[in-house]
């Protein structure tokens, strides 16, 4: 065991995956001689060569696409993304080539792609470097998505989706960057658990909180203090946002009876819709009350002073474990169907 | 002043052919007559040498047969066997002469229309039209002839052809990936970045642009003002300007890029200038947008007549060799044909297959659903299609 940075444990899981597979290569803006804007990719050109890290022109189509060339090649790229906002001109060659390859070629082009993708906010950073695109991925049959909330499951996932034979979005959530966590760098891969699995946190009897990548750290937080009020609240950190692990969180729903899902992005059409309805569908009798969503607000992201307006909080969220146990002091009377 | 616009109407503009461009290659006039062009004649030593007849009868015979292809095809979706064909018409000495300059190893990225090239690189003729009969989406297996299946998103084959021709440079091999494109595509995106990487990386790949002068509707003088292949040249990239509809021209062309590629020269441009004989595909009507006046003007420089003309002056235009390149199109197109009629159709289940390439929970739980759904009505002794379609409106 080591204690590490989320950073840093991305890093070292990178190094881990080129170390083992010669045909693993990244690609992106700033990722070589700089080591990415992140210092997340720090030291492997130097160590690897400008072959297996390559600096790339400033054009996110043409880093995924001429990835897609390098997988036909039998390499496995590992794209960065450098924010969040800047995933979009790569769009249609991810949803039209990279999602599709595989199905269109009926299983002989694979396309084990990594595509990493610094994502939400809380960085006082300007439009465009704080944004949680995920649900335009999750929407999008032949792609998984990923998100991790803690260096250990940085350090093994990323090799996990670099080894997976689809490809995989890693998003990772740069406000938590910084910070530290125990990492088994000798976790045998095989060993743990799978990619598409989410992971019961704390174990609760009242309300299921789900939450993935940065909001996770913050339903931790959310499950002590509801706890020191005496409701007893079982974290789920998704992990894997498309498959969801529907099972687990089923399980734990069935338990409790009362659902509330946090995320970053915009309620419409949100990660959170969709497994509102999908527990809905599976386990409706079980439910004692409606499943609850903290969201950010169906806006674009903000600018930095008002951020913290828009990201789901300690606070907000506590607001919802109170609506989803239907307590007085909630604002469940502006979520009903009066408006 | 306002309202006094000079410049013409791209429709206009269109009109004004560059062939007397003194860059525009040329190796067979539209009589037939071969022109020396020192440049390039280095490269067609085959073609002038001892053996040349051979080379000439094959190029032909390639030539011949893949119009007959198209014509199958196009006469397949009428008789409705196929939903829809992107004919190639036109385009025959474009794809031939580049196709047969390439080696096995070499790879190539395609729209959906250079099926001409994946007769080239030996695609199994049975298969060649599953995509246009809605029985999958890909005709081929890219590894089997080393190329990528059709490309239907314009242009986005160029990024992977580029990428494909990066690894070909981490290996230190000397194939070269092959991007085939058209005048709309230049307009994409994709292709401008594309050219952005291969000179960036120096990566041995070479643009073949069939500048057939319509994208569906539009004409070519619509997606740029210069010659396409000066956009290259912007990019820093090689780039010659060849007649398309000249086989000798291209297959000269094609082989000295690929020489430049192999000896770690970087990318190329070749802009080959041909023209779309027929429709964009076969659910377009060309008659509402290009002049019937135009497609006259092509059809003399139709690119099998020409290089007939040529073999004729040689004396090499014999009742056999037309015999026998009759007979091998006769042949093919029956194989194609029988391969349409014949194909298996794909099973109900058939449509979850393949999405990943490792088991996806969430897809499966669907399947299952559907697999139970289907079982249903094979219970009652009716199929899902029967049910579907089956009076219940």
């Amino acid at each position: 065991m080591a204690t590490m940075t989320f950073a840093r444990a991305i890093n070292a899981g990178l190094r881990k995956a080129m170390e083992n597979d010669p045909k693993v290569v990244l690609m992106g803006e700033d990722i070589g001689t700089l080591g990415g804007v992140f210092r997340i990719t720090d030291g492997l050109q130097k160590d690897f060569g400008q072959h297996r890290v390559l600096d790339t022109p400033l054009a996110e189509a043409g880093i995924i696409g001429t990835a897609i060339g390098l997988s036909y090649r039998g390499y496995r790229p590992v794209c960065e993304i450098q924010f969040d906002g800047f995933i979009y001109p790569a769009f249609d060659q991810i949803v039209s080539q990279v999602a599709k390859l595989h199905y269109r070629t009926q299983g002989l082009v694979k396309v084990p792609l990594t595509i990493r993708v610094p994502f939400g906010g809380g960085i006082g950073s300007p439009e465009h470097h704080s944004e949680s695109p995920e649900a335009y991925f999750t929407h999008t049959s032949g792609l998984r998505v990923i998100s991790v909330s803690n260096p250990q499951d940085a350090y093994t996932m990323i090799q996990q989706a670099i080894a997976c034979d689809d490809p995989v979005l890693y998003f990772e959530p740069k406000r938590r960057y910084h910070d530290k966590g125990e990492v088994d760098e000798g976790l045998d891969l095989s060993a743990a658990p799978s990619m598409e699995s989410a992971r019961v946190l704390t174990q609760g009897s009242d309300v299921t909180l789900v939450a993935y990548g940065p909001l996770v750290k913050t339903a931790l937080d959310v499950a002590v203090a509801a706890g020191d009020e005496g409701i007893s609240v079982e974290v789920i950190d998704l992990r894997s946002l498309s498959p969801v692990d529907y099972p687990v969180v089923e399980a734990s729903v069935r338990k409790t009876g009362r659902l509330v899902i946090a995320h970053e992005a915009g309620q419409n059409g949100g990660l959170g819709a969709e497994i509102a309805a999908s527990l809905t569908e599976r386990c409706f009798n079980y439910l004692e009350h409606a499943p609850v969503r903290v969201t950010g607000f169906d806006i674009p992201y903000p600018y930095s002073k008002l951020e913290m307006h828009h990201l789901p909080d300690l606070d907000r969220i506590l607001d919802g474990v109170d609506r989803a146990m239907d307590r007085p002091n909630s604002l469940s009377s502006l979520d009903g169907a009066d408006d | 002043m306002l309202g006094e616009d000079s410049t013409p109407h791209p429709q206009e503009r269109s009109r004004r052919e560059q062939s007397e461009d003194p860059e525009f290659l040329q190796l067979l006039d539209p009589s037939g007559q071969r022109v020396a062009r020192p440049e390039l004649d280095r490269w067609l030593a085959d073609v002038d040498g001892e053996g040349g007849a051979r080379v000439l009868a094959g190029l032909y015979e390639d030539m011949v047969v893949i119009r007959r292809i198209d014509m199958e095809a196009t006469a397949l979706q009428r008789q409705g066997e196929l939903a829809l064909w992107p004919p190639l018409l036109g385009q025959e000495a474009a794809q031939i002469g580049s196709g047969r300059a390439l080696r096995q190893d070499d790879f190539v990225f395609s729209s959906y229309r250079e099926n001409g090239v994946a007769y080239c690189r030996g695609v199994n003729l049975n298969e060649i039209l599953r995509v246009w009969r809605g029985n999958a989406s890909s005709g081929w297996d890219p590894f089997e002839i080393n190329m990528a299946t059709p490309q239907i998103i314009i242009g986005a084959q160029t990024l992977h052809s580029v990428g494909y021709a990066m690894g070909i440079q981490f290996d230190g091999a000397d194939s070269v990936a092959l991007a085939y494109f058209g005048d709309g595509a230049t307009s994409e995106g994709d292709v401008s970045e594309s050219m952005v990487f291969a000179a960036s990386y120096q990566a041995p790949v070479l643009f073949f642009c069939q500048n057939n002068h319509w994208a569906i509707s539009e004409p070519v003088t619509l997606q740029t003002h210069i010659t396409l292949a000066e956009r290259a040249g912007g990019f820093g990239i090689p780039h010659v300007r060849v007649d398309g509809n000249d086989v000798l021209a291209v297959l000269a062309a094609t082989r000295e890029a690929l020489d430049r590629a192999r000896q770690g020269g970087g990318p190329s441009f070749i802009e080959a200038v041909t023209y779309r004989m027929g429709p964009h595909t076969t659910a377009d009507d060309p008659t509402r947008y290009r002049d019937a006046n135009e497609l006259e003007d092509w059809a003399a420089k139709d690119p099998i007549l020409r290089l007939e003309k040529h073999l004729e002056s040689r004396g090499l235009l014999t009742q056999e060799l037309r015999e026998r390149v009759a007979a091998k199109s006769d042949e093919v197109a029956g194989v194609v044909r029988n391969g349409v009629i014949t194909m298996p159709e794909p099973e109900a289940m058939d449509v979850f297959k393949h999405v990943y390439a490792t088991p996806n929970s969430w897809l499966s739980r669907q399947e299952d659903h559907y697999r139970r759904y289907l079982a249903q009505f094979e219970h009652h002794g009716a199929s899902a299609a029967g049910h579907v379609s089956g009076g219940q409106h």
